[in-house]
């Protein structure tokens, strides 16, 4: 077997498996806890309780939350700010919300192929309920071409709806280029922000951004708590409500708010409005010190996804003639996902990767490192050495890698599918 | 996914890595499976006279249980008769290592890779054979 690199004393400090699957969910910050704490025990308050003091404290929380996370995105007013369980809930609401509303308006939706499954999801339903969806595709950097949103537009379009940045490859969207499209043509503009908030530029009202889902628990806040941007002015957004209850968020989703939860989302936002800048070049050189080190010591090794809008953070790399799910178990001291088959309940190698136009075969040998807040130089060296390490012993026992190195081209051979 | 102990033991430690020589008459290769599929399986054998398996390798692109499957199963035939080792099958393999029901796929393949070496061998020797007879 390869030497591996975790006995080297130059490792001796770290603390395994090193976190590297920041696109997933992230730890809470330690100054996000500290903030949310007394929200648990002693302002524990109902932030609906209008008859006392311990109501009144929650709800002031509530509303300083909400002014926090409107600064973050760009939004007039915290007013905007719809506080939900998360961003699946978030997606829901917006897409379905909105359709219901302004089904009489028309009944296309425009989307992309490249969407988290909350979003792909509730189009398909509503699909089912008698809408028709547009799924545009992505070119092989994993951008959406605002020309191909244009070019979908009907007269019977109500909502747009385009991630800020993609989870998997992490390529940034053209989201100022949509906006101004949509808002010429008075349809409705929803971002599912969850992966760049705070990570890349983000302004409602400079993007003409009309909805946007936020979660917490990306940028260092808890689980359990997301947000949707809805806008108030220029134009007024209206939504149906999809959970019915006590009226709670403008009507717009009811139930009892989790105050530490917003309390601790609010304080992640605060976090980066004050960090984000510098945090995001520290991540970026980060990230890109270890594709460096991987690229030097390995070849056909293939970036997935636009190097230049892409989120600091993520490094999404095929490894050709290696099976991702395989590298993952060599890999084991690294916390990473991978687009292979394999990893999936249906066995299907990743949809965002296949949208882009990916050999099967690069699929499933892809690999997503998510670099976050707490990763350091010494991590990155360390999985550097791993990785090649490990890559190298794989493609030593893959048939793959012998006949390409032999000079027989793989795609000539005819395999039997299985 | 957790994986077995077994397979985590024939992973890190793969009996039998490499090649043998594909143009030899005595080797039987096999490949099977598929790089869009995300597992490709190369197992060979050498057969002596007897007809009895003297030693196999394999080479295989997949995931953890697909490199276990295959490194078992190049365990098992070495020493055995060729007509034996045709009997292996695939739920010998996934029992063994306990995989469970989204890696049958991988003792399929395994299974595969013995039967495909095993009838490359037999053509070479009935072409052997039926050139000795001319």
């Amino acid at each position: 077997m390869t030497a591996n690199p975790v006995a080297s004393a130059r490792f001796a400090g770290l603390k395994f498996p090193i976190y590297m699957d920041n696109h997933a969910t992230t730890p809470v910050d330690p100054r996000v806890l500290s903030a949310m704490l007394p929200y648990f025990t002693e302002t524990f308050g109902n932030a609906a309780s209008r008859t006392h003091a311990y109501g009144w404290t929650a709800e002031a929380a509530v509303d300083d939350a909400r002014d926090t996370i409107a600064q973050l995105i760009g939004a007039e007013s915290g007013k905007e700010i719809v506080f939900t369980s998360g961003a699946t809930e978030s997606d829901n609401l917006a897409i379905k919300g909105v359709a219901e509303y302004y089904k009489a308006k028309g009944n296309h939706i425009i989307t992309t192929t490249i969407e988290h499954k909350a979003v792909l999801d509730s189009c398909k339903r509503l699909e089912k309920d008698g809408f028709s969806v547009t799924y545009v595709n992505v070119g092989p950097d994993g951008l959406v071409n605002p020309k191909d949103i244009e070019a979908a537009i009907t007269d019977k379009t109500i909502l747009v709806s385009v991630m800020l940045a993609n989870n998997e490859v992490g390529t940034i969207q053209p989201i100022a280029e949509i906006g101004k499209l949509t808002r010429a043509r008075g349809i409705i503009f929803h971002s599912d922000a969850v992966q760049g908030l705070g990570k890349t530029p983000f302004d409602v009202r400079a993007m003409n951004v009309d909805l946007a889902s936020l979660t917490a628990h990306k940028i260092y806040g808890p689980k359990g708590v997301g947000a949707l941007y809805v806008r108030r002015s220029k134009p007024r957004v209206r939504l149906s409500a999809q959970m019915d209850g006590g009226g709670h968020e403008r009507g717009n989703r009811s139930g009892t708010l989790n105050v530490p939860g917003i309390v601790g989302f609010a304080k992640a936002c605060k976090i980066f409005i004050e960090e984000g800048v510098a945090e995001a070049e520290k991540i970026r050189a980060l990230r890109d010190r270890l594709y460096k080190k991987i690229t030097a010591e390995l070849d056909s090794v293939v970036l997935n996804g636009s190097a230049e809008h892409r989120l600091p953070g993520n490094l999404n790399i095929s490894f050709a003639f290696v099976e991702g799910e395989g590298l993952m178990m060599a890999i084991k001291d690294v916390a990473v996902s991978s687009g292979s088959a394999c990893t999936s309940a249906s066995l299907e190698p990743s949809y965002v990767l296949r949208s882009m136009g990916l050999e099967e075969d690069m699929a499933h040998s892809s690999i997503r490192f998510g670099l976050g807040r707490f990763n350091t130089e010494e991590e990155i060296d360390y999985v550097a050495e791993l990785v090649i390490a490990k890559v190298k012993r794989l493609r030593d026992m893959s048939p793959l890698y012998e006949m390409h190195k032999a000079g027989i081209d793989i795609k000539s051979i005819q395999w039997a599918a299985h | 996914m957790a994986y077995s102990e077994k397979v985590i033991e024939h992973y890190e430690n793969p009996r039998n890595v490499g090649s043998l020589d594909q143009e030899d008459e005595a080797v039987g290769t096999g490949l099977v499976g598929a790089p869009a599929c995300g597992d490709v399986m190369r197992l060979q054998i050498r057969v002596n006279d007897a007809g009895v398996i003297e030693d196999a390798k394999f080479k295989t692109f997949g995931c953890g249980s697909a490199i276990a499957s295959s490194s078992l199963a190049t365990e098992w035939i070495k020493g055995k008769t060729i007509d034996e080792a045709a009997t292996i099958k695939n739920s010998q393999i996934a029992e063994e290592l306990s995989l469970p029901p989204v890696k049958i796929h991988c003792s399929v393949l395994a299974e595969d890779a013995i039967k495909s070496a095993i009838e490359d061998f037999r053509k070479k020797r009935a072409a052997k054979q039926a050139l000795a007879g001319q």
